[in-house]
């Protein structure tokens, strides 16, 4: 379980996360939704210690965040994987050669093994013959998907995704949303995304937290947010009038 | 921040980039990587530069010594000592800081504003270590090198530049060379060069590690190394000489 106690995160004057709580459970997946500068992207790498929160804690499995040493700083973060908005793949090094890193760094396996491990990341982000490409050669929809391949090349404990599917066509962003789905059921993990989009919180939201101005404004699930009056949510949920018909539908459901 | 505070945070950086790396494969990788990047392909230009220093030192000699009085294998002898205690290592090395200094500063930039250090970082890897670590190790063993290189080709420009502008003759330059051997100034060559690649390989990667924002940033911060780096050089150039030979 990872807790998250009221913490808070200011670029100089600017006060970006105003005291944010959550707690994230093992085997679940937890979309993190709200508009663009809300403050999704500064809030999951307070998370992981890439920014520094001025307030709060951060607790993995009941250990804080604030009171573990580099080294073990550096040891939770081995089993950790992050997708990052920009994708941040070693530019300088092949699709290979980017997921295979984490494997060579922290493994004893052979280069066949690690072959095998890379091939079998790389099939199922649906990228195959790309292996001997660099990051500029490719589109932004394959550097995404290699970005996912080296995430979960190592088995981490906790996922996180910061817009896994933006700048995907709507089949290859599913074909994302339910590999997340489903590696978060079968390794039983804790998978964190950051999103837009409202395909991903419909079929894989089993909760989302809303953000609004650095600050929680909702918490629930996919089966909520269309009941809710939450007038943020409803703005942001309905600006599209594709999900104004789909809330009638849901309605008329039951 | 004012320039405490840049030292301290440079110092704290070495702190962390004088770690055990995390596994030794990937860091003799990167090593020998570095070593074509700031090493091999360095080469070339400090033997071009180190060539016509060397001749232009051995010409501007000759004109300052016409006194019939000084013999005229005091060329040779002062083209050497001047190339070897100060051209070879103090020269070559600024030369180095603008070339080397910019590159690593552009390159680790790049990573920065990126979020591929961001990256390694939430990997559980030690960036400064990964990244700076075989920079240094290269640059402290392989100027060394260079230079030794540049000294002999300093010696040879200025033998070139006499047989080609019958200045001084080659006879009197090659005794005059061989003039009084000091096996400690070489070393003292050396030194300097290796505290210098030190500098080098650490001054533009601080620059680089540590910038905010995006490419003119980048650029920005590659500019500030070099000129950094060449300041720094120059002034430890002054105490190692007084230190050393003082
Ligand atoms: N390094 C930084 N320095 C200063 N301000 C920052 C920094 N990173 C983010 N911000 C500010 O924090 C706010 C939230 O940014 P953030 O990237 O978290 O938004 P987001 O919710 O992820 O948006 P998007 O959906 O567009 O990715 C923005 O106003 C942004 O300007
Ligand atoms: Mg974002």
């Amino acid at each position: 379980m990872i807790e998250v106690k009221d913490i808070h995160k200011s670029f100089g004057e600017a006060h970006i996360l105003k005291g944010i709580s959550a707690t994230f459970e093992k085997g679940k997946t937890s979309l993190i939704i709200g508009q663009s500068g809300s403050g999704k992207t500064v809030f999951i790498k307070s998370m992981l210690g890439l920014h520094i929160p001025e307030e709060g804690d951060i607790c993995y499995d009941g250990i804080n965040y604030n009171d573990m040493s580099t080294d073990a700083r550096r040891d939770l973060r081995k089993e950790i994987g992050m997708v990052f908005q920009g994708s941040a793949l070693f530019d300088s090094s092949t699709v290979e050669e980017n997921v295979m890193f984490p494997l060579k760094m922290f493994t004893m396996q052979t280069k066949a093994e690690m072959l095998e491990r890379v091939n079998f990341v790389l099939n199922r982000v649906d990228l195959n013959n790309a292996n001997g490409k660099y990051p500029a050669e490719l589109s932004g929809g394959m550097q995404k998907r290699v970005a996912i391949a080296r995430a979960i090349v190592m088995n981490p404990k906790y996922l996180f995704c910061d817009e896994p599917n933006s700048g995907l066509d709507p089949r290859t962003a599913i074909l994302i949303d339910n590999l997340i789905q489903e590696i978060t059921d079968e390794y039983n993990i804790i998978t964190i995304i950051n999103t837009h989009d409202m395909n991903s919180v419909m079929e894989i939201g089993e909760k989302i937290i809303f953000l609004e101005n650095g600050l929680k404004a909702w918490e629930g699930t996919n089966k909520d947010i269309f009941k809710t009056d939450n007038k943020a949510v409803t703005s942001f949920v309905y600006s599209s009038n594709l999900f104004k018909k789909v809330r009638q539908a849901y309605l008329m459901e039951g | 921040m004012n320039y405490i505070e840049h030292i301290g945070k440079y110092f704290a950086m070495l702190g962390q980039v004088f770690k055990r790396p995390q596994k030794g494969k990937i860091f003799k990788e990167a090593l020998f990587r570095e070593l074509d990047d700031l090493g091999n392909k360095s080469l070339g230009i400090a033997a071009f530069i180190a060539f016509f220093v060397g001749g232009v030192v051995a010409i501007q000699t000759a004109l300052n010594v016409d006194n019939p009085l000084i013999p005229k294998y005091l060329i040779g002898f002062a083209t050497k000592r001047s190339i070897i205690l100060e051209f070879a290592p103090t020269f070559v090395s600024i030369i180095l800081a603008g070339k080397v200094g910019s590159f690593i500063t552009s390159s680790i930039g790049t990573m920065r504003v990126t979020e591929q250090i961001d990256a390694l970082e939430v990997m559980g890897i030690n960036s400064l270590n990964h990244l700076v670590l075989p920079k240094i190790i290269a640059a402290v063993f392989f100027y060394p090198f260079i230079i030794s290189i540049a000294m002999f080709l300093g010696i040879f420009g200025g033998y070139v530049a006499g047989s080609l502008t019958g200045l001084f003759s080659t006879v009197d330059y090659i005794y005059g060379i061989q003039l009084e051997f000091n096996s400690f100034f070489v070393a003292y060559a050396i030194i300097k060069t290796m505290v210098f690649a030190f500098v080098i390989a650490t001054v533009p990667s601080y620059h680089g590690y540590y910038v905010k924002g995006g490419s003119l940033e980048v650029g920005r911060a590659s500019t500030q190394a070099v000129v950094w780096t060449s300041v720094i050089i120059i002034l430890l150039n002054y105490f190692l000489t007084q230190m050393l030979l003082g």
